[in-house]
């Protein structure tokens, strides 16, 4: 009697053919490529290739530019989450919805918008070329704002749903303490959301790293100034295909050792 | 002194009581979860804005909506004992304290100094150093307070301090509030679910239900003279006053002598005793329970599926039955039955 019963519950928590076959199917799609990748890879040339100036640019460039990017959508980024999580002001659902538009819109779009804003001519750049000379498009800061407008969103709603999970009680305590809101925010509210401000600036990171529709609108392509590994990658396709193989190893084994660390500790649920 | 008259509206619920704490006074704010008690804290400690009514601490106005005045939570002189302590997790003992010395201005070196000095005080010089969650419970309620008092206040708010304990160690750390309490001087305020945290803690209870207060009075007072049903439900417990005549033997007014199973606090006590714990026989009990006299009924009350028995006698006592054993024992005033209680189930604290 017991092993019948025993047998019926292990039937009933075999999970359906189809839907094995259909996951499997998924984990195919997406190992099948990379396996392709790696079968083409001219693994004996790959220490010429990986030498060359223009991986040895494009890789500087990119690590710069991403962790820079990455720095900014903290600084501006974990406020504004704050902001977001904590306190009610009229609209603050259309501010929300407006920092994470970057998210869904098609880069490149982002690119000539942020051209529009910033460039020589545009509605803030003029004024700021006109009275200094600077000019952020087709520079490496061009690279960072690019990026930055991009990720940012990332970092924001991880961190916004690390600050509403995270005990709001902890602050009171530390305002009966005398704390003002700024120590509180220092000295309570970020350690506490500590979690969510990695899992956000890792994904920001990611992001930033992979960015390309925006950089090559707003920044260019070109070689040691703007040009990035995803840029370096697709104008490689075209004229060295071992170099663009290389080039894409190295950015899956930089995305790797980025998310492989952080994966049990941060990124699951 | 603490003068609130604290009006907060929260969707339908309302609430609308009136609150004096003296200096060196102890009160409780006694009712069941749900009755306003944590929103009257928030309230007093400037994390819930009065919707109306008038907040004042020893002359200065903290809260009136009408003339427009709030003082931020920060710049109250209130210390507050949150439920759960809310200890930092990730700071140490030390820096727990620490951190509101830090908040009201004073530099690293001397706050550390402070803190020490006030783990010391609460005997907590070896936990220093650790994290709050190696704290057990006890030593935990004791940073809580301790950081509570570190920056002065003038009012010290307690919320439900004893619910994060389990049984065993509750009448031990309770034992130990008591006396640290004792120990500040400005006007306290408790705020408990339960009875005996209020009886054994306060000097005077103030029962709130359903937003509104129903009976204040010192303990023996709100105890002998519930004002209603419900407040008999609540604080439906047994005061009895007496001296110890031995470590665990107390001597009532009455001339009784009841043992008890701690030993006792003091030469002058205080005995509490739930109605539940009072077993009522037709006959003297088998066995040799150590708590046991006759008693007359004078007062038979059912509410519901209880009875409150009210018992003269040497020891005047309510005690709590089932309607079956009052069939059983023929339970009307002038019946003579034999009521015993363990020793276990007697409370004794210092008066």
């Amino acid at each position: 009697m017991a092993r019948r019963v025993g047998a019926r519950r292990a039937s009933q928590q075999r999970v359906p053919w189809w839907i094995l076959l259909l996951a499997a199917v998924a984990v195919a799609y997406v190992a099948v490529p990379f396996v392709a990748l790696l079968q083409r890879a001219p693994w004996s040339d790959l220490g010429d290739l990986l030498g060359r100036s223009i991986v040895v640019d494009a890789l500087r460039l990119s690590i710069t530019t991403a962790f820079a990017a990455t720095g900014l959508a903290m600084l501006l980024g974990i406020p504004l989450a704050w902001v977001l999580a904590r306190t009610r002001f009229p609209g603050r659902s259309v501010a929300r919805a407006l920092v994470t538009l970057p998210m869904v819109l098609p880069p490149v779009v982002g690119g000539a918008a942020l051209l529009f804003a910033f460039g020589r001519r545009g509605l803030l750049g003029a004024p700021v070329y006109d009275s200094t000379g600077f000019l952020l498009p087709f520079s490496m800061w061009g690279v960072v704002a690019a990026n930055t407008f991009v990720a940012m969103p990332f970092l924001v709603l991880t961190v916004e749903a690390g600050l509403r999970a995270a005990d709001p009680r902890y602050e009171d305590a530390a305002a009966t303490l005398g704390a003002s809101r700024s120590m509180i925010f220092r000295r309570i509210t970020v350690p506490h959301a500590g979690p969510s401000i990695i899992a956000g600036a890792v994904l920001c990171w990611a992001r930033a790293l992979g960015e390309f529709g925006a950089t090559v609108t707003f920044a260019g392509n070109l070689q040691g100034r703007t040009q990035t590994m995803p840029l370096a990658v697709f104008l490689a396709l075209e004229s060295d295909r071992d170099a663009a193989i290389a080039l894409s190893l190295v950015l899956i084994a930089v995305s790797l050792a980025v998310i492989l660390p952080l994966r049990d500790r941060w990124l699951t649920a | 002194m603490l003068h609130a008259a604290i009006g907060v509206q929260i969707g339908d619920f309302r609430l609308d009581i009136g609150l004096d704490v003296g200096d060196g006074e102890v009160v409780a704010l006694l009712g069941p979860n749900g009755a306003g008690k944590t929103t009257a804290l928030r309230a007093i400690a400037g994390l819930r804005p009065l919707d109306d009514g008038r907040i004042e601490l020893d002359g200065a106005v903290l809260d009136d909506p009408a003339a427009d005045v709030f003082v931020p939570t920060a710049e109250r002189p209130i210390g507050v004992v949150f439920q759960d302590y809310l200890l930092f997790p990730r700071l140490s003992a030390l820096d727990n304290i620490a951190f509101g010395l830090r908040a009201r201005g004073q530099d690293k070196a001397s706050a550390r100094r402070h803190a020490h000095e006030w783990l010391e005080r609460f005997a907590l010089g070896e936990q220093a150093h650790a994290k709050p969650r190696t704290l057990s419970g006890g030593q935990a309620q004791r940073v809580a307070l301790a950081r509570a008092l570190a920056t002065d206040p003038r009012l010290l708010l307690l919320d439900e301090p004893l619910a994060a304990l389990d049984a065993g160690t509750r009448v031990q750390v309770r034992a130990e509030l008591r006396r640290h309490l004792a120990t500040f001087h400005g006007a306290r305020l408790l705020i408990t679910h339960d009875p005996m945290d209020a009886l054994v803690l306060a000097d005077r209870l103030v029962i709130v239900e359903h937003g509104h207060v129903t009976q204040t009075g010192v303990p023996a007072d709100v105890t002998a003279r519930p004002a209603s049903r419900y407040v008999a439900q609540l604080v439906g417990i047994n005061l009895l006053h007496g001296i110890a005549t031995g470590e665990h033997t107390v001597r009532l007014d009455s001339g009784a002598e009841l043992t008890v199973a701690d030993p006792l606090p003091g030469p002058e006590v205080a005995l509490a005793i739930r109605p539940q714990a009072i077993a009522l026989h037709g006959h003297r009990p088998d066995g040799s329970p150590r708590n046991t006299w006759t008693a007359t009924i004078t007062d038979v009350e059912a509410d519901h599926d209880r009875v409150r028995v009210t018992l003269g006698g040497p020891v005047a006592a309510t005690a709590e039955v089932t309607p079956a054993s009052v069939a059983e024992l023929g339970l009307v005033p002038g019946t003579s039955v034999w009521a015993t209680v363990k020793a276990v189930d007697l409370t004794a604290y210092q008066r």
